[in-house]
């Protein structure tokens, strides 16, 4: 079991990305996704840094794919997925549309946001050239191993979301326009304030969602640090861990001390997390079939 | 004249729905195959069978909901679905995973294939790959889209379209969203269930009814008000921006329903074949009143006159409604 870097959710500095490719290029991970998926209004704003970063990152021995976005509407988005196909590089497809503009026979992965619940779908998404699935955040372990073990039969390498504010929901709507009184379409780029999206709460105060665009996020950190030997036992092939500010590298490589350490003999991955994430809460309700917010470690 | 596809969620509300006019109507099983996995609700496989015959005889069609996302191991459950659907006579069956499509489309080559909102195609490229791979032969659009785009993509594919235009609101991309369970551990996706009623409680606290959904406080409505269902994506919550400024209000979507009836002579401009109506929760009067309205608004567009005013105002009195994403503004 290795680690997969999946591509940034939230709208970061052109600078921002370019100092957090380059760190991520020698940290202990085995590949990341690199793109937008999440709103195509702040691609003109970064993906001048995209293939700098994707060299680093092949310098740097990880491979690499790049994104669709996770809802295409517009013309201007269903051609930019004809651009990514150009790229060369393995396609993240976060979108099924995206799959056709991928050629028969080119392989590619399956992200996240694309519905991936059962065998059936493994094999169809097999046959049509995927290479490698990231399941939805809201599986519990049961289907995590069936499924793991249908992508090994079927020659797909399955992936878990194993770290960062798992994605619940995508919208035509733009909450953080909305927030601010404005339309998607007149937002002013206002996501931009919110390098980690910004904090929903319910009215007694108690941490809940993150709304980041059109996105929404849980609040709560998903971490899988409790389950990493049972994930690696479902036959698992990568642990995914999104990206969040703080020190992303050093969370990287916390993940990789504990898959080198199975039998737990390295520092417990959870008092590391709570020490690089100062403030999070933590949840790993999904993986085990439970309310996705709640969490199986004692609370800071 | 475009079809009105309507729901029920018993035999009775089956038999009022076609006794009002409906052209179609949508049912599902008695389990988790059908996203309404309601206590009380939904047919058995010898109810269908008679409502079918029944909807037969007076010249409508049942369309079979099948479409929550088949859990891993288990898919069998979803597989006879589809087979009992077809042994009932069933006109269609409206799937969402791509799995239980390619099984249906290799296993039931006559049976019709019609792709649940839940499977959220967005786009002519969506609409096109499932056209293509499954023959599927109509599509239920996403509420995520505007009456311009609906149009321009019904230019770019050969299936049918059909479009929501009355009843409970999705805000976010249908079948793509867990925010339910991560508040409750129950989705749509897998148990075919939302914000539900099992996970609610209410309490009075100072005064006010407060309305959770598992751990989290949803709504806070005065002592005496009309308190709406705590829905995850209609409640009220506080959000502060990045300098600190709280906002508190309906953040992702005000309690409001959808209704789109002054829509209807746009969207069949748009080409779209198939109106429809969400609630299969709903009783058989409310299903009743809802449809004849409907077949008069259809009857009337069909005429190319305006439409008839007013003929909803008691259903959704007490509730906001909104045209919701066919109106641009919305986002």
């Amino acid at each position: 079991m290795d680690l997969t870097v999946g591509s940034n959710a939230f709208f970061w500095t052109a600078e921002t990305v370019r100092d957090f490719y380059d760190a991520l290029a020698t940290t202990p991970v085995s590949r990341v996704v690199i793109g937008e998926w999440v709103c195509s209004k702040r691609l003109p704003f970064w993906q001048d840094e995209i293939p700098g970063a994707v060299e680093a990152l092949l310098a740097g021995g990880k491979e690499v794919a790049v994104t669709s976005l996770a809802l295409i509407t517009l013309k201007r988005e269903r051609k930019q997925t004809d651009d990514l196909v150009a790229m060369g590089l393995p396609v993240e497809v976060n979108d099924l549309s995206a799959l056709r503009h991928i050629p028969e026979g080119t392989p590619f992965w399956v992200g996240p946001m694309v519905n991936v619940y059962n065998e059936g779908t493994v094999n169809w998404l097999a046959r049509r050239g995927a290479t490698r699935i990231c399941l939805p955040p809201e599986l519990p372990l049961p289907a995590i191993a069936t499924l793991a073990k249908a992508g090994a039969e079927a020659g797909v390498a399955v992936e878990v979301w194993a770290h960062g504010r798992a994605p619940l929901a995508i919208s035509g709507r733009c909450y953080h326009a909305r927030l601010t009184d404005r339309a998607k379409d007149s937002c002013q780029f206002v996501c931009g304030d919110d390098p980690d999206g910004r904090d929903v709460d319910t009215l007694d105060g108690h941490a809940f969602l993150t709304v980041n665009g059109v996105q929404t996020l849980g609040r709560a950190v998903t971490t899988v640090a409790r389950q990493i030997n049972a994930l690696r036992e479902a036959g698992v092939a990568a642990l995914r861990l999104s990206p969040h500010v703080g020190d992303f590298v050093a969370v990287a490589e916390a993940y990789a001390a504990r898959l080198a350490a199975p039998d737990g003999s390295g520092p417990d991955l959870v008092a590391e997390l709570r020490r690089l994430m100062p403030g999070a809460e933590f949840c790993d309700g999904f993986v085990r079939g439970d309310v996705g917010s709640s969490f199986s470690g004692a609370a800071a | 004249m475009m079809e009105l596809v309507c729901p029920a969620g018993t035999p009775a509300a089956l038999r009022a729905a076609v006794e009002a006019g409906a052209h179609a109507i949508y049912c599902g099983f008695a389990d988790e195959t059908n996203a309404r996995n309601f206590p009380g609700l939904n047919f058995s496989r010898e109810e269908l069978a008679e409502g079918v015959a029944h909807a037969h005889a007076r010249g409508a069609k049942v369309l079979v909901a099948i479409n929550t996302f088949p859990r891993a191991g288990d898919q069998a459950l979803w597989h006879s679905a589809v087979a009992d659907a077809e042994a009932a006579g069933a006109d269609a069956v409206i799937l969402a995973d791509i799995g239980l499509l390619a099984h249906a489309a290799e296993k039931h080559p006559n049976l019709r294939l019609h792709l649940s909102v839940q499977a959220a195609a967005a786009n002519p490229d969506a609409i096109n790959l499932y056209a293509e791979s499954f023959g599927v032969r109509r599509v239920v659009l996403p509420r995520v889209l505007t009456v311009d785009e609906i149009a321009a993509i019904n230019r770019e594919i050969d299936v049918e379209t059909e479009v929501f235009v009355f009843g409970g609101l999705c805000v976010m991309a249908e079948g793509r969203c867990a925010l339910s369970s991560y508040a409750t551990g129950k989705s749509p996706n897998m148990n075919g269930v939302c914000s539900p009623a099992s996970h609610v409680a209410y309490a009075e606290v100072n005064g006010a009814q407060e309305a959770r959904l598992g751990d989290f406080l949803i709504h806070r409505t005065p002592k005496g008000a009309v308190a709406p269902y705590p829905t995850l994506c209609k409640g009220c919550f506080t959000s502060p921006d990045a300098k600190g400024e709280v906002q508190t209000g309906h953040i992702f979507e005000d309690p409001a329903s959808l209704d789109a009836t002054r829509l209807i002579p746009a969207l069949q401009k748009a080409g779209v074949t198939a109106l429809k109506i969400e609630g299969r929760q709903r009783s058989r009067a409310y299903v009743a009143q809802v449809v004849r309205a409907f077949r008069a608004a259809v009857e009337a567009a069909d005429r190319g006159q305006p439409m008839p005013e007013g003929l909803l105002a008691k259903l959704t009195e007490g509730q906001a409604a909104t045209t919701g994403a066919y109106a641009k503004t919305w986002r």
